[in-house]
């Protein structure tokens, strides 16, 4: 179980750090295992901060995450180290994470070196092609090859399979589908799922409302840093409250429905104001379902 | 008709041969027609949008022909194309939002354009302030350097500029790509807007998104490694698609209200040809469900329905 309590963070910015940007405001939620929960949000809304602090690249300025229980900040190499074991990554642009010019297998190799340097040859063979297998890639497709010579899915799912390799308890995906083809990024969503039936905690980070409500069963939606609604995702894209979240909702480009159809003008927002004081308050909607407060 | 193209071929060289991006392709775009194009990246769609304005060094044009307004663009030769560029075919790159001169304020950069094409940037201000009101932008970015702006208003800024000397042709690249959905509607409606006010006469939205360009396109053309596969109105394409390749893509959307507990989507499986040589007959028959004998000859583009043509034995009969 992960989770997050009371997690502010606040960037220095500018000229010597000599301004503050809050970029994260007092954000709580768990994550059970088998549960993928996502957060939605547009550019800015803190979102991939919230995903850099659960993989501890960038600290927390006030509030605590912990893993079962435990804070999960880490003090020193080993813990660290440690705390990898349990929690990996996927980001969003498989081409860019990988080393051109190595193999594509060698990011399955520096696990063993640093994570399993004991086990022997045959015995990690068959660790990883478990775990290629896991993700659904051919061992014999994929195995010594080049990045180029792989698609964006394979590239992505690889990185999954690496991360599979440490026996994770919680995965943070950020924007792992949007740099992928419409043809292949089913094949990562769905993977994510069957991942959660074997219960994995997933983080899913993303800007796409239809992949959230096909994939997780909670979703938080952020703006400016802070939460404006969560809950259940059936609940919350079904009954939206806070006037953000039907904006978001209407500017979804959808197959059964054209935004010429519905001629709602979107409604105006507060602009962004003072981050560093108390976001609105959550109040209980629903069963299973939050929204800030709001004018 | 404002855009007729004709068996175009353009190929890019490589070390190994050359790379048949587009193989024969053969459209053609209505006065005031929006054409969402789409397909899998290396289909051959923003190598399309690219060999109507401008090839770049790895690109040779080989056949085929694109007649706007009359008139035949000289794709081959760069000079040629040079005096029609913005003028009378316009593009909005890929990522051009990210292009602007970051050294320059924007209205300086607009000036240094415009200087290119020998036309006053006083005499056009005018005209330029009222568009960028008309998207949403105050006059006063023009004083301002790029880093100062926001994606979205960066994407706008970059619309009206590449449609400010009221081109015939606009290619539309990925656009939306890398904004978040209510920039996305933003810029796709004030794509539709620059229609109706005639800043360009018709228009061709490249995008991998089909759940986008459905909301502001006329018509969709998908496109597979290198070749036409299906083009018919909007409505079509999307409710009641003929080609199998087209069916599988809409079949991949996630759409919201779907869940993945209650019914799973599925993805195409393999991947598009290689088109350093690509194989004959039709292009999809490794990855097609439906893919028989006759699918190793080559698939005739039949006109099913009134405008709407696919390229597929099986859809024919």
């Amino acid at each position: 179980m992960l989770e997050l309590e009371h997690v502010w963070k606040s960037y220095r910015i500018g000229a010597l750090g000599s301004k503050r940007l809050t970029a994260v405001r007092d954000v709580s939620f768990q994550i059970a295992p088998g549960e993928v929960l996502s957060v939605v949000g547009e550019s800015g809304s803190g979102k991939t901060t919230i995903g850099k602090m659960v993989l501890q690249l960038a600290s927390v300025t006030r509030g605590t995450i912990r893993l079962d229980g435990a804070d999960v900040t880490a003090r020193g190499h080993r813990e660290r180290k440690a705390y990898y074991r349990r929690v990996q990554g996927v980001f969003q642009d498989p081409f860019s994470s990988y080393n051109p010019i190595f193999k594509a297998d060698r990011v399955l190799e520096t696990v063993r070196e640093s994570y399993f340097p004991r086990t022997g040859r045959g015995e990690w063979n068959e660790k990883v092609e478990n775990s290629l297998q896991a993700v659904r890639l051919d061992p014999g497709s994929v195995l010594g090859k080049y990045p180029h010579q792989l698609s964006g899915g394979q590239l992505q799912r690889m990185l999954i399979a690496r991360a599979l390799l440490l026996d994770i308890e919680v995965l943070v995906a950020d924007e792992i589908i949007s740099m992928l083809d419409a043809s292949t990024r089913i094949d990562v969503l769905n993977l994510l799922g069957e991942l959660k039936e074997r219960g994995l905690g997933v983080l899913f980070i993303t800007h796409d409302l239809s992949l959230a409500n096909y994939i997780s069963e909670r979703v938080v939606i952020m703006r400016h840093g802070a939460v404006v609604e969560t809950g259940a995702t059936g609940t919350v894209f079904g009954d939206p409250r806070h006037p953000y979240s039907r904006n978001l909702l209407a500017s979804v480009p959808q197959l059964h429905r054209k935004w010429s159809d519905d001629p709602a003008t979107p409604q105006e927002l507060e602009p962004d104001g003072d981050r560093s004081v108390d976001p609105p308050p959550l109040t209980r909607v629903g069963e299973q379902h939050w929204v800030a407060a709001h004018p | 008709m404002a855009l007729q193209v004709e068996d175009l071929k353009v190929h890019y060289r490589t070390t190994k041969g050359d790379v048949r991006a587009l193989d024969g392709v053969s459209f053609s775009l209505a006065d005031g027609e929006i054409m969402g194009l789409a397909g899998e990246s290396g289909c051959g769609k923003t190598t399309l949008g690219k060999s109507l304005i401008r090839l770049d060094g790895r690109m040779r044009h080989v056949g085929g022909s694109a007649v706007l307004d009359d008139e035949e663009l000289p794709i081959g030769d760069d000079r040629a194309m040079n005096a029609r560029r913005w003028k009378e075919v316009s593009i909005i790159p890929q990522y051009s939002m990210s292009a602007m001169n970051p050294t320059r304020k924007i209205g300086k950069m607009t000036a240094e354009l415009l200087r290119s094409r020998r036309i006053s940037y006083r005499d056009i201000e005018d005209e330029l302030v009222r568009r960028l009101e008309l998207v949403g932008l105050s006059s006063k970015v023009l004083g301002n350097y790029p880093i100062e702006l926001s994606g979205g208003m960066k994407q706008r800024m970059v619309m009206v500029l590449s449609t400010l000397l009221d081109p015939s042709l606009l290619i539309a690249d990925e656009v939306t790509s890398a904004l978040d959905v209510t920039n996305q509607k933003a810029v796709a409606e004030t794509l539709v807007k620059f229609r109706d006010l005639g800043f360009v006469k018709s228009m061709i939205v490249v995008t991998h998104d089909l759940s986008l360009v459905y909301q502001i396109a006329d018509t969709i053309m998908v496109m597979y490694a290198g070749r036409i596969v299906e083009k018919a109105p909007a409505e079509t394409v999307i409710k009641s698609p003929r080609h199998p390749y087209t069916q599988a893509l809409i079949g991949a959307l996630p759409e919201v209200g779907l869940e993945y507990g209650t019914e799973r989507l599925r993805s195409i499986p393999g991947r598009p040809p290689h088109l350093l040589d690509p194989p004959t007959g039709c292009r999809f028959r490794d990855r097609c469900p439906l893919a028989f004998e006759q699918c190793a000859e080559e698939p005739p583009a039949v006109a099913v329905a009134d405008g709407h043509e696919v390229s597929c034995w099986k859809a024919a009969n």
